[in-house]
């Protein structure tokens, strides 16, 4: 019998202390493929954020760094300017990239530094308990916003992946989804692009993955994969909104 | 080979720096540090290292753990505003057990305060700074040439505890400009760092991390990190002293107030006041153990600080019950004159 399906190398053989129906264990499966597709798992230097995602290192087989909250970016950049032929990459949520991040996102992907940033934008603080995310939705319900998001009071949304296409130094931007077999296949493209382009010396990438958190939605996982394509992805349109020039899409 | 330079003190801490093969800078404007980033902006170019100005100190102190985790010898400099902001780093960085060396040329607060001298950041320095129980080695220089020597002995001193070391100058001590000599130097015999991130290639994966949930997991760390604490306060003790065999009274002083309370000493002993000096080098470990023994002997300490009174503290914890310990203060805006610390060793002689 010929196995035709198995777990990445990359990704250690021990059960995912994620929620269930949450999206974070299959977008470490993604990053995973794609360290092991080009063959990178022992030039790879993974940095955590925190939040649910600072767990990246008891799952990975690979060096990885915990950075302060918000801080992977700058972290990384440490790193790859002094090993500047092995690959890194940061995983950070929402609450980290988005909000007490901002500041060392946007000046990392202007400087153009060759890393590759992961995304997970589940529109909500997952490990502290559900509070208003800076990527939340207007109207939705959150343990800090109970009456849903009012924009008077909290402003909008934050499209991430738009917003870092605008600048110089962003070599590839693309934001895809994990609710469906077909939008799980792009996403898995798309990661392994982002990969690609840093090893190709083009510069900063950019993955957001729509990701579902259904404990702190208050839903199912089916229910929560719904949300993702009736309120998520027609407010965070999906697609590449930047790509290197001269590359084809692989 | 020996070479004499006349040059401001920010510039020779950088020279220092990239003597001790420091080749990453991550730091970001701010009086009255500026000529260590100008400095290293182009010198680290000249050596294939990498200079970044980054968009905050709260960017470069990440930058520097990031370097750090990679095996770099690397470095940051501010002054105290910038280290209030890099507090957050500075205490992942001593959890991760990281090397690096942190400059403070200090200036007055609090707030925005001034660009004058000071030495109001005393407490944040030695006490950690950051959230969490730990320590950072501190180092005062009080001339330009200590600027220079205490930055080398800074990143070996980093490296063999993996803890970062702070050099704890002023606003005077960067910008004046006076003889230093350039000696040769030659890194202390170091741990291997077998510990760093680089991919894990024939070897098992490594992590640099300061975050411990399993049960008992983080009183054994911070056990474990109080052992470096209590080696640093057994093997790395210094400081200066002078004028003590006939004292009948000892100040005590770092940094700039060590300086001038030199000339007010000489002017002391001209007017036939038996007055010693006692210049802690290592504000941590504090030199508490020579201080004691100090006040077996001088029952009367004075102690000076550009600040409203911080290493006085540690003074009288030193000497316990053994001496009476006096302060005179002269908080930021200038630095004191001597004349007027002649007065005020008048005052309690």
């Amino acid at each position: 019998m010929k196995q035709v399906f198995k777990r990445p190398p990359s990704l250690k053989d021990v059960p995912f202390h994620f929620c269930p129906g949450c999206h974070h264990g299959t977008i470490h499966r993604l990053v995973a493929d794609a360290i092991d597709h080009y063959n990178l798992r022992e030039r790879t230097i993974g940095v955590a954020g925190v939040g649910c995602s600072v767990f990246v290192y008891e799952y990975f087989d690979i060096d990885v760094a915990e950075a302060p909250h918000g801080r992977a970016p700058a972290v990384a950049t440490g790193l790859k300017r002094v090993l500047r032929d092995r690959i890194v990459f940061t995983y950070q949520g929402d609450g980290d990239l988005a909000s007490i991040g901002m500041s060392e996102i946007v000046h990392t992907a202007n400087r153009g530094e060759n890393i590759t940033i992961i995304f997970v934008n589940n529109t909500v603080y997952g490990m502290t308990g559900g509070q208003m995310a800076p990527t939340t939705l207007l109207g939705q319900q959150t343990t800090t916003s109970p009456q849903g998001r009012d924009s008077l009071l909290a402003g909008y949304p934050i499209r991430m992946a738009e917003m870092l296409a605008t600048l110089e130094g962003t070599s590839y931007s693309v934001r895809v989804a994990l609710n469906t077999p077909a939008n799980l296949v792009k996403a898995k493209k798309a990661v392994r692009r982002a990969f690609a382009t840093q090893m190709s010396n083009l510069g900063f990438s950019f993955v957001e993955l729509l990701s579902s958190c259904p404990t702190n939605w208050g839903m199912s996982s089916l229910q929560a994969n719904e949300r993702v394509e009736k309120e998520l992805i027609p407010h965070f349109p999906l697609g590449v909104f930047k790509e290197p020039k001269g590359t084809e899409p692989l | 080979m020996e070479k004499r330079l006349f040059i401001k003190g920010n510039e020779a801490l950088a020279r220092g720096a990239i003597k001790a093969g420091c080749r990453y800078y991550f730091g970001y404007p701010i009086t009255p540090q500026n000529e260590i980033p100008e400095y290293l902006s182009h010198a680290l170019t000249k050596v294939e290292g990498c200079f970044i100005q980054a968009e905050s100190e709260v960017a470069s102190i990440n930058m520097l753990l990031g370097a750090s985790a990679a095996g770099a010898r690397a470095m940051t400099s501010s002054s105290s505003p910038g280290i209030s902001l890099m507090q957050e780093g500075i205490s992942y960085m001593a959890g991760s057990e990281l090397p690096a060396v942190i400059v403070n040329i200090m200036r007055s607060g609090p707030g925005l305060g001034g660009i004058s001298a000071s030495q109001g950041d005393y407490f944040q320095a030695t006490r950690g700074g950051g959230h969490g129980d730990y320590r950072t080695i501190v180092l005062a220089p009080h001339s330009v040439q200590e600027m220079h020597d205490l930055t080398l002995l800074a990143f070996d001193l980093a490296d063999k505890y993996r803890n970062p070391a702070l050099i704890l100058g002023d606003a005077v001590l960067g910008q004046m400009q006076e003889t230093m000599v350039e000696r040769p130097y030659h890194a202390e015999e170091l741990p291997p760092k077998d510990w760093t991130l680089s991919g894990a290639s024939g070897r098992k994966p490594r992590l640099v991390k300061s975050l411990y949930l399993k049960e008992g997991e983080m009183e054994r760390h911070n056990w474990k990190l109080f052992e470096k604490y209590k080696q640093m306060k057994r093997e790395e003790v210094r400081y200066e002293v002078s004028g003590v065999e006939d004292a009948d009274l000892v100040i005590t002083a770092f940094g700039t107030t060590a300086r001038v309370s030199k000339t007010a000493i000489r002017l002391a002993r001209a007017a036939g006041l038996k007055v010693g000096l006692f210049r802690p080098i290592t504000l941590f470990p504090f030199p508490e153990e020579a201080l004691l023994q100090l006040a077996r002997r001088v029952k009367r300490f004075l102690t000076i600080e550009m600040n409203t009174g911080q290493m006085v503290e540690d003074v009288k914890l030193s000497v316990a019950r053994d001496a009476d310990v006096h302060f005179y203060g002269h908080p930021p805006g200038s630095p004191p004159v001597p004349e007027e610390l002649l007065a005020s060793i008048k005052k309690v002689y």
